[in-house]
């Protein structure tokens, strides 16, 4: 394994000051490596000087920025001048034509980080940002516990940043995320249990060893990473806030701080104040949070996960309430699809807008399919779908549901008996016959 | 034999150690409640003012979380394993 790099690298002022518990309250934490409120429990989130970055920034100085999540640096929790910056951020935002056609919508987008750098997920932000912080907090060994995308995160920045890495994963991933995660040589530990099992499992290593947890001990840094995802957005939009979006929800942590990001652009003035809907997606066999929602209730109860959508299996989501709570103000819902629309999902995305994402974002197009089909998004509302990870990671899910190639003898003859009977067949049908 | 119970650090100022044993705890309540004798002042960290368990806090008896079992008169045996875990993010 690598040794860690001792550099001090040089500070910027700071436009953070301190910690608080996302309850409520007065008391002030340090800036450290906590992420509990010690009277409640409660997670702890980092606080602001919102005069200071208005100060820092304009549209014109984060245009002219790096073509990365350090473009917003002034709204996130580091210090250093010269952050870990691995091409993290600004990904495609794409005005959906085929999608948007099939569902009946006018103005679709899709905020694709299935291509976000270095590691095809949206995980490569908050990473970014909590591994920035970990060597700020002299922090030699970084960890985590993660469905996959997380972990193949932490592994490839703590590579390049030259910490030492050890990740806790579930024994069952997809052989993709397994493989992905050890070609940066980290200690990976496969935990024979599911998600949450494997988190309780971190927060007691974390309380002996001394590591850097990105969502553990780190964490009110390492979330705030995906506020990038709103900041984005809102520029890729021209300055202006969408009417309506819809994103995974696992743990709640990025659809809270989307909604955070937006709010905060609009409270240093790069945005006009709009109402914007938020609307989350859950798979079926996982859905603490939609059931909530439907039933109304205003506390989660955890299930045990039993999806193929992994990334997003956490049966004890930590953020649940917070997320709840921003679907019921915003006007939104939370929905949840079985495995087998997750999948429809995940096709209809790659056939109309050539995007091949994994289980997540099937989850997420499938939901917005389903929310299309209810009436409860307006055709004309500014829609962005978030797409949060590669297909590639993920090549189980589909496999069986997409059909074969056309083997064919390296004769012209063969090429066009194969192409008139694929012409000749139904397209499903085709695909599932070998010539 | 009693029942072992792993405390988070922020609840170590309490304890001062990482790893407790209490004796004679026949549920969970209970144990809650034998935790605040030996560390007074612990008991209002894990729970409300209703004597319910904070929403943040997880229990969990030999590795299943106690909302899965009776919650808090989730039954204790000696020998039993408490591990009391904040809630955490990931993914």
């Amino acid at each position: 394994m690598t040794q860690a790099i001792a550099t001090t690298a040089p500070s910027t002022s700071p436009t953070f000051t301190h910690l608080a518990s996302k309850e409520g309250g007065t008391k002030k934490y340090p800036l450290k490596a906590i992420n509990i409120c010690e009277e409640t429990f409660a997670p702890l989130e980092v606080v602001y000087d919102y005069a200071a970055i208005s100060q820092k920034v304009s549209r014109a100085t984060i245009e002219a920025g790096p073509n990365s999540i350090w473009r917003y640096k002034a709204f996130l929790p580091v210090t250093s001048h010269d952050p870990i910056d691995v091409g993290t951020g600004m990904t495609p935002l794409l005005k959906s034509h085929r999608l948007a056609r099939r569902l009946g919508l006018k103005n679709l987008y899709i905020k694709n980080d299935a291509v976000n750098m270095p590691t095809l997920s949206f995980k490569d932000r908050v990473v970014s940002v909590a591994l920035t912080r970990a060597k700020e907090l002299g922090f030699t060994t970084v960890s985590c516990a993660s469905t996959g995308n997380l972990a193949n995160s932490t592994a490839a920045i703590a590579a390049r940043a030259g910490l030492d890495c050890c990740v806790f994963i579930p024994a069952d991933l997809e052989a993709g995320k397994i493989l992905g995660t050890l070609i940066y040589n980290p200690t990976v530990m496969a935990v024979k249990g599911n998600y949450d099992q494997v988190n309780r499992l971190c927060s007691e290593v974390g309380n002996t060893y001394g590591w850097g947890f990105v969502n553990i001990n780190l964490r009110p840094y390492y979330s705030e990473g995906s506020k990038t995802l709103g900041f984005e957005v809102a520029e890729q939009l021209g300055w202006q806030l969408p009417d309506h979006i819809v994103a995974p929800l696992a743990s709640g942590s990025l659809y809270t701080k989307i909604y955070k990001g937006f709010q905060e652009f609009v409270k240093v003035g790069l945005v006009e104040s709009k109402e914007v809907r938020f609307s989350g997606a859950q798979a079926q066999g996982c859905s603490p949070i939609a059931t909530a929602f439907k039933e109304g209730r205003d506390f989660i109860a955890p299930v045990k996960p039993d999806t193929i959508a992994k990334s997003i299996a956490i049966g004890n989501p930590a953020d649940g309430v917070y997320a709840l709570d921003i679907a019921h103000k915003t006007n939104g819902n939370i929905e949840s699809v079985t495995d087998a629309e997750i999948i429809q999902g995940m096709k209809l995305l790659a056939e109309t807008e050539g995007i091949f994402t994994e289980t997540a974002g099937g989850t997420t197009i499938a939901v917005l399919k389903k929310l299309v089909e209810a009436g409860k998004i307006d055709p004309d509302e500014t829609t962005v779908a978030y797409i949060t990870g590669n297909g590639l990671k993920t090549t189980e899910a589909v496999q069986g549901y997409i059909g074969q190639p056309l083997t064919i003898e390296p004769k012209l003859g063969s090429f066009e008996a194969a192409l008139e009977r694929s012409r000749t067949l139904g397209r499903l049908e085709w695909k599932e016959t070998s010539v | 034999m009693a029942v072992k119970v792993l405390v988070p650090t922020t609840l170590q100022t309490f304890t001062n150690e990482p790893v407790v044993e209490c004796a004679d705890v026949g549920s969970v309540d209970q144990l809650i409640q034998t935790l605040e004798t030996d560390y007074p002042g612990i008991k209002s960290r894990l729970c409300d003012e209703a004597g319910k368990i904070r929403r943040f806090v997880n229990f969990y008896v030999n590795e299943e979380d106690i909302r899965f079992l009776q919650g808090q008169g989730t039954e204790l045996k000696d020998g039993d394993e408490v591990s009391i875990v904040p809630a955490v993010a990931g993914g």
